[in-house]
């Protein structure tokens, strides 16, 4: 029993967020946003710093569901993620009038990626995926007066239900073969069969679906176009982030037999994932829509490394996505601030944007340049890991294609710094945003991080020395 | 010496210039910090005499080594050879001229100045950096902010000529990081893992097959820096697009960037590689030279007329390191610093008369010899040290680079040296035209006549970079002497290659 509590702990906090918030709502009392939000953020606060104590490993449910100091980083990450967005969405927020169902909606499917990282079992991880994905849709569709936005919600609903098939069908293929569906127990019945092989392609695919790699990226756009702003920030680096976390973990032990089959799927879609994001994001005119493409191009990148197959592999994974975390909901964040305030989406509508916000403007630059890995932000030694843990396999056609990617992708995100900073506005610019003290703080946690997740080794030397060894 | 302060006193500057207010406190951060960084350069250079001239002949001077990412072997490693010293002396010149000559920047002057300091700090790191890792870092920390210097306060398809310079750099810095990876794989350091370390990758002995693969990768990517033809496109739109100082930066110190990787990294790393593909290097640098030479004769734009002509000028030091002889890398080393010198005091001199009389087109100028004595003098001087008269740098570094040319006695280098030698006669033609039509002659517009001469910050930036030009024209040895061991031990590296082969 104590047990339990320690080792689901994480699980248990934002379970217990999701209560006190539905209290609040069936409560007598009618609470302002304003105050709302305080708690909420104050709670998701502290879940985040709850995270780093009594840090234990082990397992319950019958390998169900296991933990050790990887996944508790690894929740750790999107604990820190979930926190940055809700910070930044708060002027947004502050206008709706259903808080509560947002926040319960979100935290649930935070809950289910949760289990989903810790699951010891292909039935739980289905069950934490679900969860981690019906709510998501839900939310989607929480701008409640755009059309756009009940689109998004439907198009995400289908797709995602569409994956979960493929993937279910994967899962009995392998229950069919191996006879069992516990995480440790798989490896040994693995021996490549075509039944098996076919299996791992229906599996590859319901995780493509998730992390939004071509030919399986079709929603993405669309659905970061129509949801709310924090709603696509949440979908790019959260829900992506942790399905990645499974994916590689899964490769990485559990497929580990098949590593030569799945090499070669992995090789082809990252070339096919970096080429189509980037080509795609060079003509969109949405910001939205544009960091939808980069977020496809990084998510071919991220592929690189796990191609690596190695602990570094593993490390440059995990290590990618925390920077991810903070450049891209950098500039997620500031599209959230100027969307709310002003209603504008557009990267046209930038144009001057400097003259008036030179703050805002200066963290988006950073946030993009850390996409486009140029240093000193973290994202040049995220890419640049990803790119030495894929080569270390001897393969250097792929790390020629990713370097021609990071030139393609410098081009549009160099468009925007363009577009920020050079241009003026012919119409009336973004007029000087009273922006709130809690997206700025957001903003500034995501720059801190930009700038000292590089240059301060220790993060990585962390992530590494508890990444599983391949 | 502690090196580490040449990364930290440009970045100390650089946070003091965002804390300041107005352009008055922020050019004088600017100035002061661009002065202490020369006196620090001065300072590195006596110093690194007093240890050499006690004795100390290790190849590295002042290193300090910290690990930094333990699980890729990659470390905080620094240290300096005379080549290094050369390359930071400029630096410092360069960056203390550029921003003078930026004193009266009209509009955005805290950014202005906050990323040419930034600029600086890059380049600093570059050039003391042993560790690969850490030299592609700086490599590309000083590709972005060109681009918003050029982009925001540059004139003519400014935005069109910063992409087009960011892209390809960002090419170049794209195939110099592929070469390294690939060289990193092909290492063993003690404890069977992989080393980025400069000193200790050429003590290895890097597979042959390897080294025909990447040395084309790093040679070519380090190349577009330094305007290897045909990746040459870049310059002549980034160099008449951008502001003077960001100008002055790009042709002075950036491209050295390229030139220093190319003998610090392709060859001193791939020996082997390095004869091999001598000839195409000396093919290739040849053709830069005489194509850039003929080029800048049909320019009209001064600017264009100092950009193509920067491409021919780096051929040389193309050609000098693809000779493989001491002499010829000492005198790439020495036409770099002159080089940079040069081209800096000569768009200095361009920014300057473009500023009073808003065209920088020769058939529109003429005459102002006579109204702006000390402009004119200075331009004519750059004029002259870029065509190679005896007693100013540009003289004493090309010299340098024939004479070791042609002590590669194969025919063929013997053709490109006496090719290469011909071009000075066309070099002679369009300086000589430029800058006659410039400064001599009837004054072709009247306006003209009220224009002012230099003020004192501009004095004081095209005397400082004559002193440095007057100072490797007249007295070669010392900076030769500088050079030369580093040359040697790179030459060393080539030869021990051939003799084992």
């Amino acid at each position: 029993m104590n047990d339990f509590f320690l080792l689901a702990r994480q699980e248990l906090a934002l379970t217990l967020i999701v209560f006190i918030l539905l209290f609040i709502k069936v409560g007598a009392k009618e609470w302002p946003n304003g105050s709302l939000l305080n708690l909420v953020n104050f709670l998701l606060l502290l879940n985040f710093l709850s995270g780093f104590f009594f840090g234990h490993d082990g397992m319950l449910f019958n390998e169900m569901f296991h933990t050790g100091k990887l996944i508790v980083a690894e929740k750790n990450i999107l604990n820190l993620g979930t926190l940055i967005i809700s910070l930044q969405g708060y002027d947004w927020l502050k206008q709706h009038k259903h808080v509560v169902e947002f926040y319960v909606l979100l935290l649930s499917t935070l809950l289910g990626m949760f289990f989903m990282i810790s699951s010891g079992n292909l039935l739980m991880f289905y069950l934490g995926l679900e969860l981690a994905s019906i709510p998501l849709a839900a939310i989607a569709n929480f701008d409640l007066h755009k059309r756009q936005s009940s689109e998004a919600a439907m198009k995400f609903i289908i797709s995602s239900a569409f994956s979960s098939g493929l993937l279910l069908f994967g899962i009995s293929m392998v229950y069919g073969t191996a006879g069992t569906l516990v995480f440790s127990e798989l490896p040994p019945y693995l021996d490549g069969s075509p039944l098996q092989l076919f299996a791992l392609v229906l599996l590859v695919a319901g995780f493509a679906f998730k992390i939004s790699i071509v030919p399986f990226h079709l929603w993405t756009a669309d659905v970061y176009e129509g949801s709310p702003v924090i709603v696509s920030a949440y979908l790019s680096v959260i829900s992506k982030g942790a399905a990645v976390f499974v994916f590689v973990a899964v490769l990485y032990t559990v497929l580990k037999p098949l590593a030569h089959a799945w090499y070669t799927i992995i090789f082809l879609l990252s070339v096919l994932t970096m080429f189509a994001g980037n080509l795609f994001a060079l003509r969109q005119t949405n910001f939205k829509r544009l960091l939808a493409f980069s977020s496809i191009a990084q998510a071919g990148f991220i592929l690189v490394g796990i191609s690596g197959s190695s602990q570094a592999g593993m490390a440059s994974v995990v290590y990618f996505i925390l920077v991810y975390v903070f450049s891209n909901l950098g500039a997620f964040g500031v599209v959230a601030v100027v969307s709310a305030l002003t209603g504008k989406e557009n990267i046209e509508d930038y144009k001057g944007f400097y003259k008036t916000n030179p703050f805002l403007s200066w963290i988006m630059a950073i946030s993009l340049f850390s996409l486009a890995g140029i240093p000193p932000a973290a994202g040049f030694f995220g890419k640049f890991f990803l790119l030495i843990a894929g080569a270390a396999k001897g393969n250097y056609g792929l790390i020629i294609i990713a370097a021609l990617n990071m030139i393609i992708s410098l081009y549009y995100y160099l468009k925007i710094v363009k577009i920020m900073f050079i241009d003026r506005s012919e119409l009336e610019p973004i007029p000087k945003l009273p922006v709130h003290i809690y997206p700025k703080l957001a903003l500034l946690v995501c720059m801190a991080g930009i700038i000292a997740l590089g240059l301060i080794s220790q993060v990585y030397e962390y992530i590494y020395s508890i990444s599983l060894s391949f | 010496m502690n090196l580490t302060l040449l990364l930290v006193l440009p970045l100390l500057t650089a946070i003091a210039i965002v804390c300041c207010k107005g352009l008055k406190q922020v050019r004088m951060v600017s100035f002061i910090g661009a002065g202490l960084q020369l006196l620090l350069a001065f300072f590195l250079l006596i110093v690194y005499w007093q240890e050499r001239g006690s004795g100390n002949s290790t190849a590295m001077l002042f290193q300090s080594d910290y690990t930094w990412y333990p699980s890729f072997n990659i470390h905080y490693h620094i240290g300096v050879d005379g080549i290094s010293v050369a390359m930071i002396l400029l630096t410092a010149f360069v960056v203390l001229a550029g921003v003078l000559v930026s004193w009266d920047t009209d509009s955005m002057q805290k950014e202005f100045f906050f990323l040419l300091i930034f600029l600086s700090a890059g380049a600093y790191g570059f050039f003391i950096s042993l560790d690969l890792f850490m030299l592609f870092f700086f490599l590309e920390l000083a590709v972005i902010p060109k681009f918003l210097l050029i982009g925001i306060w540059g004139s003519g398809k400014k935005e069109y000529s910063a992409m087009k310079l960011a892209l390809m750099l960002m090419g170049g810095s794209a195939l110099v990081f592929t070469g390294l990876v690939g060289l990193y794989f092909n290492t063993t350091a003690t404890g069977g893992t992989h080393s980025f370390d400069l000193l200790q990758v050429s003590q290895m002995n890097i597979p042959l097959q390897a080294q025909l693969l990447f040395f084309p990768f790093v040679f070519i990517g380090f190349g577009i820096f330094t305007a290897l033809f045909p990746f040459h496109t870049w310059v002549p739109d980034g160099h008449s697009s951008a502001p003077t100082a960001a100008s002055m930066f790009l042709a002075g110190i950036s491209m050295k960037l390229g030139g220093y990787g190319c003998l610090r990294v392709a060859t001193y790393l791939m020996p082997d590689a390095a004869q091999v593909y001598s000839p195409i290097i000396v093919l290739l640098a040849t053709i830069a030279i005489i194509y850039g030479a003929f080029a800048t004769m049909m320019q009209k734009d001064l600017k264009y007329i100092n950009a193509y002509s920067s491409v021919s000028h780096c051929g040389f030091v193309l050609l000098g390191i693809g000779m493989l002889t001491k002499t010829s890398v000492t005198g790439a080393v020495m036409q770099m610093v002159s080089h940079g010198l040069m081209t800096a005091l000569f768009f200095a001199a361009i920014g300057m008369l473009y500023n009073r009389t808003h065209t920088r087109m020769v058939d529109k100028l003429g005459g102002l010899l006579k109204i702006m004595p000390f402009i004119s003098t200075v331009f004519v001087l750059a004029g002259l040290c870029s065509l190679g008269l005896p007693g100013l740098s540009g003289f004493v570094a090309e010299m340098t680079v024939f004479m070791g040319s042609w002590q590669n006695p194969s025919t063929l280098y013997r053709l490109a040296t006496i090719l290469s030698c011909a071009s000075i006669v066309v070099t002679a033609v369009y300086i000589l035209r430029a800058v006659g039509q410039t400064v001599m002659g009837p004054v072709t517009d009247s306006h003209y006549n009220n224009l002012s001469d230099a003020k004192w910050n501009e004095r004081l930036a095209a005397i400082l970079l004559l002193i440095g030009i007057v100072a490797i024209g007249v007295a070669p040895f010392w900076l030769n002497k500088l050079v030369t061991p580093g040359a040697e031990i790179i030459i060393q590296q080539v030869s021990k290659a051939v003799t084992i082969k």
